[in-house]
Parts: structure tokens; C-alpha cells; sequence
């Protein structure tokens, strides 16, 4: 039963994960790209800590820390060169 | 009952999680799929968290926990805000069903300035931008 339960859990992240994926695809214009990119490392954040409690690996919740830090810089830095962009 | 509680939360946060993305695929304009990931990615994730700081029931994880969930309710609507912001000035299209765009009137795209006053119709009306597309090599 709680088997099962953990393979729903991970489906519904992956399905989450290869929606926007095909969003960072198809665009169309550059911020929608950004944002996927955004929700993406998110949806990764989510699943790393996922793992990291169904394997009971207490690392893992540092990586997401540095995942969380790194994700604002990056949606930063790609909202200021959008700004700039002629 | 711990166990039942975390599974709980974890599903839910699962839940929220697929939602974001099928939100950032159904929506129809940039701000609207900004909508839809920057809430329920943020409540999906903290969810997610909950459920982890009660599986370990340490001090040290429950800091971290608390740490990462702060961080992401301070950092994501910020993070939002700014590409919409940018998204806005670069001259996104906004879905055609929009029934309030307040800057129209007020900002012109062209030197990328707000102004007070209401600006003559032909300056703030600026040919559809095209889609970006990366798919033809640069010249």
C-alpha cells in the first residue's frame, strides 16, 4: 500500500516536471522560458526532498538549501538581462 | 499515525506540484502561468518540506526545514514579480481576454517610460511583438 503510495507521489512530480518541460520547448517568448526554467528547479527541489525522505538520506536537504539559493539568483539575473534586452 | 500524517502532506504537496505544471502548460499568457507556478510551486514544495521535518524529528533538520521554507516564501513572489515586471517592459502580449491592463495608457514601450498622464493613443499602441524563436542558426 504505502509502496504504491510513493510511486503516485513521484508520478505526479514527474507529470508536473514534463509539463514545464514542454513550456521551457515551446515558449513562446523568452520570460515564459524563464519561468519554466524557475518552476522546474522547484519541482526538482520537491522531488530531491521526496527521495531524500523515502531513502532516508539526510543530506539531500542540504543540496535542496543550495538548490533554493541558487534558483533566485538565476531567476534574478534573467529578469535583469530581459529588462536590459533591446 | 505519523506515518499516515506525512503521506498526507506529501501527497498534497504532490498534488500542488502537478498542478503548477499543468497550469504553466493550460494557461494562456505569461502572467497567468507566473500565476499559477508561483503559488501552488511554492505551497507544493513547502508541503513537501512539512512532511520531511516530521519523517526525520530532529532539531537539526526541523532548523533547516524552517530555514528552506522561509527562504522560498521570501524569495518566490519576489522572483515573480520580477519577471513579470521585465516580461511587461519587454513587450510580452498580454491574453487577449485581458479585461484591465492599468500601465496601457501610462507607459510608452518604445523608451520604456512611465508617465503621469495619459499618452496620445498612438504612442502606447505598439505593433504585436513576434514570438521569439531560436530554432534558425544566428547570422
Amino acid at each position: 500500500m504505502i509502496e504504491i503510495l510513493w510511486n503516485i507521489i513521484l508520478l505526479l512530480i514527474s507529470l508536473g516536471l514534463i509539463g514545464a518541460f514542454v513550456r521551457l520547448i515551446r515558449g513562446p517568448y523568452l520570460p515564459d522560458r524563464v519561468v519554466a526554467l524557475d518552476l522546474i528547479s522547484v519541482i526538482a527541489m520537491g522531488f530531491i526532498i521526496v527521495y531524500a525522505v523515502r531513502f532516508n538520506q539526510v543530506n539531500f536537504l542540504d543540496v535542496a538549501i543550495i538548490l533554493a539559493l541558487i534558483t533566485f539568483l538565476g531567476t534574478v539575473a534573467f529578469a535583469y538581462y530581459l529588462e536590459r534586452r533591446v | 499515525m505519523q506515518e499516515i500524517v506525512i503521506m498526507l502532506l506529501m501527497l498534497l504537496g504532490a498534488i500542488l506540484i502537478f498542478l503548477a505544471g499543468v497550469g504553466i502548460l493550460r494557461m494562456p499568457d505569461v502572467f497567468l502561468r507566473m500565476s499559477a507556478t508561483a503559488k501552488a510551486g511554492t505551497l507544493g514544495v513547502g508541503l513537501i518540506l512539512t512532511a520531511a521535518a516530521l519523517h526525520f524529528n530532529e532539531f537539526g533538520i526541523y532548523a533547516r526545514v524552517i530555514a528552506i521554507i522561509f527562504f522560498i516564501l521570501l524569495t518566490a513572489p519576489i522572483a515573480a514579480h520580477i519577471i513579470g515586471r521585465a516580461a511587461y517592459f519587454d513587450g510580452v502580449p498580454l491574453w487577449e481576454d485581458t479585461v484591465q491592463d492599468d500601465l496601457k495608457k501610462h507607459y510608452r514601450i518604445s523608451d520604456h517610460a512611465l508617465y503621469s498622464g495619459e499618452l496620445p493613443s498612438e504612442e502606447f499602441l505598439v505593433p504585436q511583438k513576434e514570438a521569439d524563436d531560436f530554432s534558425e542558426e544566428p547570422e
